[in-house]
């Protein structure tokens, strides 16, 4: 499929897919923490690969990602990221021990890190579902893979099958935070559909591929 | 005076070619190589951020062939004699070819690390180029700063810092 040609109708289901996935990921967020979580309006954006890097600040900045591979009828990748500072907010706040770190002297703090990783799960899962949901379409979660290194590297793994494709992506991002701010809590969840994937999403809603 | 030292950045499926005193350097490799090729005295270095090992994966029909290890290569060691260098001084470092996800399923992504690097290695073989340094494999993401006017490899980690091979 040509990305360029993505009609005003694709684009607003697509921005729609983000906003039913992150809503019910914010809910979820939410009775977790017990704080109000905000959603910011969805966006829909055709990248460059390097541009991909860039929307989180670079290739080489460190982020906490938790990542799932979507299996299926509509395969892609989806992606919470988190800054260290937002990661260790949240984990703060769920351990309730606001000093908790993710790195103890250098060495993994193996307590937040499966906390956080058992609550990037919870949010996927619900991001996913709620997905899922909608399209009536089947698609269920892998393992979630945590890693902590270069956006680079952790964002090219969601980018290979596309790449045999395309240099394009098709990022549907949408940023999650508590209301107040007091929390520092903030996150964003990047979906990357698989190539195939889109004509599917698109029959599943109804939506003629060539309106 | 101080000398201003410009740095060439290569993104990801992308290469150049530098001279000394200018520097080169791709961010953020993680199943991906970074290959250096270069001719030490005539201080010319050519970079490639590879993605995938083989054109022959392309399932476009215009594709960019600096994502792949065997028309990156190709191309870039003709870009280096158009450059000055010469084919018996040629070397080569690598860095890259992480595997940054324990899978379980999906083949197309498992190992392509690895497949990576062995592309690249055969290539370099195919072309008679030695490769005297490498820092592949691994868990981590890399990036990487090559010095044409000494040949140093600069590659930093989040876990280990800068090391230089």
């Amino acid at each position: 499929m040509n990305f360029d040609e993505l009609s005003t109708i694709q684009l607003d289901a697509l921005r729609e897919i983000g906003n039913i996935g992150a809503g019910n990921a914010a809910t979820s967020m939410s009775k977790m923490i017990n704080e109000k979580i905000d959603m910011q309006v969805p966006s829909v954006k055709i990248v460059a690969f390097n541009e991909v890097m860039d929307m989180i600040g670079g290739a080489d900045s460190l982020i906490v990602a938790v990542m799932f591979q979507i299996h299926g009828d509509a395969p892609g990748t989806v992606y919470l990221l988190f800054t260290m500072e937002e990661a260790e907010a949240l984990v703060g706040h769920i351990t309730l021990n606001s000093d908790v770190k993710l790195f103890d002297e250098g060495a993994p703090n193996e307590f937040a890190i499966s906390a956080l990783q058992e609550t990037g799960n919870i949010l996927a899962g619900s991001y996913l579902s709620a997905l899922s949901d909608f399209t009536k379409m089947n698609m269920h979660p892998s393992i979630p893979h945590l890693s902590i290194d270069m956006a680079g590297a952790i964002l090219t793994v969601g980018l290979l099958e596309l790449s045999q494709v395309t240099d394009y992506a098709i990022i549907i991002d949408t940023k999650i935070n508590d209301v107040n701010m007091k929390n520092g809590i903030n996150g964003q969840f990047m979906l990357l559909p698989a190539p195939e994937s889109f004509t599917k999403i698109f029959r599943a809603l109804g939506i003629n591929d060539y309106d | 005076m101080t000398e201003v030292v410009s740095i060439v950045k290569v993104g990801i499926a992308e290469i150049n070619i530098v001279k000394a005193p200018q520097t080169i350097r791709t961010s953020g490799l993680g199943s991906c190589v970074g290959v250096i090729i270069y001719d030490l005295s005539k201080k010319t270095a050519g970079l490639a951020h590879i993605m995938l090992p083989d054109s022959s994966m392309a399932k476009q029909t215009n594709f960019n062939e600096s994502k792949y290890a065997d028309t990156a290569i190709d191309n870039m060691i003709e870009e280096l004699y158009k450059n000055g260098a010469r084919k018996f001084a040629l070397k080569a470092k690598l860095a890259g070819g992480a595997q940054m996800f324990q899978f379980s399923a999906n083949p197309d992504v498992i190992r392509i690390g690895q497949r990576n690097i062995e592309a690249v290695l055969a290539k370099l073989k195919e072309h008679h180029i030695p490769v005297v340094a490498t820092d592949v494999g691994g868990k981590c993401g890399r990036t990487i700063e090559f010095d044409p006017n000494n040949g140093e490899l600069r590659v930093r980690t989040v876990s280990k810092g800068e090391e230089i091979i």
